[in-house]
């Protein structure tokens, strides 16, 4: 209480340049969709797809200060659990369910993917690549839990709880016949060309 | 920003329970100023005990607005932007139509020849005053506990009046629990002696009855923690027990200045009325599929609930949402953390004065470009 109200500043350009993903996403997602984002966070992407594609855009997200921050950017997110939270939805409400480096950090990745492609026409995952060089350089070199850019926290304080590289997501995708459209591979903000596992420190797939 | 009380006044409105009620006025108080293309109006809807004086000073009291604290200039009901209208409900005792009010045909009180009202019925006098003053679409219907209820039956009864909805700590009907407490309140008010069968118009109110009820509804506003942390266990104006039944506790003290101060503003038997419609309010009318009653909805919705409200808890609203997610509906919810119990949209508004003020931005943009 009496804490001051901080002014929303309208029209606020909305930066994606931080998250290379969201280029990627932001182009893939076609005008006028309709947008589920899983773990919405602050609502930036879905704030800019509102903006540049029009699109109908709808987040859940589980920390109430993100969601706080979501919605009086103007973005309709609810505060919930996504491992939880899909099963309300009809079927193919949407035409793309996002996931944005997210993925490591659902209980059951699995069944989260499954109702991804039963809401959504489309799916489109993003995660960070636990394949790739400098993880694996860290964990060959000091023999412990890798600490680098692409994976920053504590082995204690890590809201990621699975670690896959994007070998061990393909696999996934062929043993459950989930159809990959298109796969994109970033390190930065630049796209990869060979040895995707290695050097890519993004991977971004379309599903569906 | 001083605010005067208005009155509009219908030759009758039909009541759900198929009574007549004729004529009927409707108090009311307006902020900021309608635009030219009447976009930019909002519906605040009052909560049980409240009045049409929702911000602002009031002319002829002095005080300020029960939500003084979220309409105004730059607050989140934005008066530099928005028109707000705010009404005193139907049965009330603030200058609406109620049970106090003369009934033309006796030339006495109403008392409990008043007819029984619905929170339908508050929202179809809403409806009338809306039309009176020339509005045609409300950008948002808003309200917290039963002004909650009165925005969702906007949205259900008027879908293409409404172009958002922000139903805060309130329910999509009322719960056993919600029923006991408004049931123990009216036996309170009926067990005074001087209730005399809602005749009393002319004689002593029943201010004891009255008082305890509202001692009761105090509890229920606040929580566990914010008694602990306002009262906890201190004594008033003692250092010891007095060893009888006068005031020992800060927390006694404050319920039975609370219950009195009450007394002086409120009518016994319109408590008895509100609490009625309040306790009849279902929004699916019996059924319990709030996916049929929302089936024609095509509104925005922002719901909020608190965490340490237990009148109103969060589950009643999370109820709304999952509904609103199966229809596939425009919804944004948040649970706001708050120690204030159910008095927390009156009392903690930092965190929803900054959601409400986004999402009014929001709605008004999405307006301007349809």
């Amino acid at each position: 209480m009496g804490q001051a109200v901080a002014p929303i500043h309208h029209q606020q350009p909305v930066m994606l340049s931080e998250r290379p993903d969201f280029h990627v996403i932001g182009e893939i997602v076609e005008p006028g969709s309709r947008v589920l984002d899983l773990g919405c966070g602050e609502g930036e992407l879905l704030a800019w797809l509102l903006e540049h594609k029009r699109v109908l855009a709808r987040g859940v997200e589980i920390s109430p200060a993100q969601v706080r921050r979501a919605i009086a950017r103007g973005v309709s997110v609810y505060q919930g659990d996504i491992d939880e939270g899909l099963a309300d939805y009809p079927d193919k409400a949407f035409d793309y369910v996002i996931l944005s480096q997210t993925l490591q950090e659902t209980r059951s990745p699995l069944q989260v993917l499954r109702e991804m492609l039963r809401v959504g026409r489309r799916a489109i995952i993003s995660f960070p690549n636990f394949g790739h060089w400098k993880v694996r350089a860290a964990m060959l070199v000091n023999g412990q839990a890798p600490k680098t850019k692409l994976f920053p926290y504590n082995w204690y304080n890590s809201p990621n709880i699975h670690f896959l590289s994007i070998n061990d997501f393909e696999d996934l995708c062929r043993e459950h016949d989930f159809p990959i459209e298109r796969r994109y591979f970033l390190a930065g903000a630049r796209h990869v060309k060979a040895f995707p596992n290695l050097i890519a420190q993004t991977a971004v797939f379309l599903l569906g | 920003m001083i605010v005067e009380p208005q009155c509009a006044r219908f030759e009758s409105i039909a009541l759900e329970g198929g009574a007549t009620l004729s004529p009927v006025e409707v108090a009311y108080e307006t902020y900021g100023h309608l635009n030219s293309d009447r976009s930019n109006a909002i519906l605040i809807a009052h909560a049980f005990t409240g009045d049409a004086h929702a911000a602002g000073i009031s002319h002829e009291t002095g005080k300020p607005g029960w939500w003084d604290n979220m309409i105004g200039p730059g607050k989140a009901f934005d008066t530099d932007r928005y028109f707000i209208i705010c009404s005193n409900v139907l049965g009330g005792c603030q200058g609406t139509t109620g049970p106090a009010s003369i009934n033309p045909a006796s030339g006495r009180a109403y008392a409990l020849s008043f007819p029984v009202i619905t929170i339908r019925d508050m929202v179809r006098l809403q409806k009338m005053l809306i039309d009176s003053l020339g509005i045609e679409k409300l950008l948002c219907v808003s309200g917290g506990s039963m002004g909650g209820m009165q925005a969702l039956e906007w949205a259900v009864s008027y879908p293409d009046v409404v172009r958002c909805t922000i139903p805060i700590a309130t329910t999509w009907r009322h719960s056993a629990q919600q029923i006991a407490f408004n049931e123990v309140g009216r036996q309170a008010i009926m067990a005074d002696p001087d209730w005399s069968e809602g005749e009393y118009y002319d004689k002593k109110p029943p201010a004891r009855g009255l008082s305890v009820a509202r001692m009761v509804g105090h509890i229920t506003y606040m929580s566990d923690e914010s008694m602990r942390e306002k009262f906890g266990r201190k004594l008033r104006q003692k250092e010891k027990f007095g060893f009888d039944f006068g005031v020992d506790f800060e927390v006694e003290s404050y319920l039975r200045y609370r219950g009195n101060q009450f007394v002086a503003r409120f009518d016994a038997n319109s408590y008895l009325y509100i609490t009625k419609a309040e306790d009849y309010f279902d929004l699916t009318n019996g059924t319990g599929k709030l996916n049929e009653a929302f089936r024609t909805v095509d509104t925005r919705f922002l719901v909020i609930s608190f965490t340490s409200d237990w009148l109103y808890p969060s589950y009643q609203s999370q109820e709304i949402v999952r509904v609103l997610r199966r229809i596939n509906g425009d919804v944004a919810y948040c649970d706001l953390q708050s120690n204030y119990g159910h008095d927390a949209f009156l009392v903690d508004i930092a965190e929803q004065s900054e959601i409400v003020r986004g999402f009014l931005d929001s709605t008004a943009r999405l307006a301007q470009a349809a």
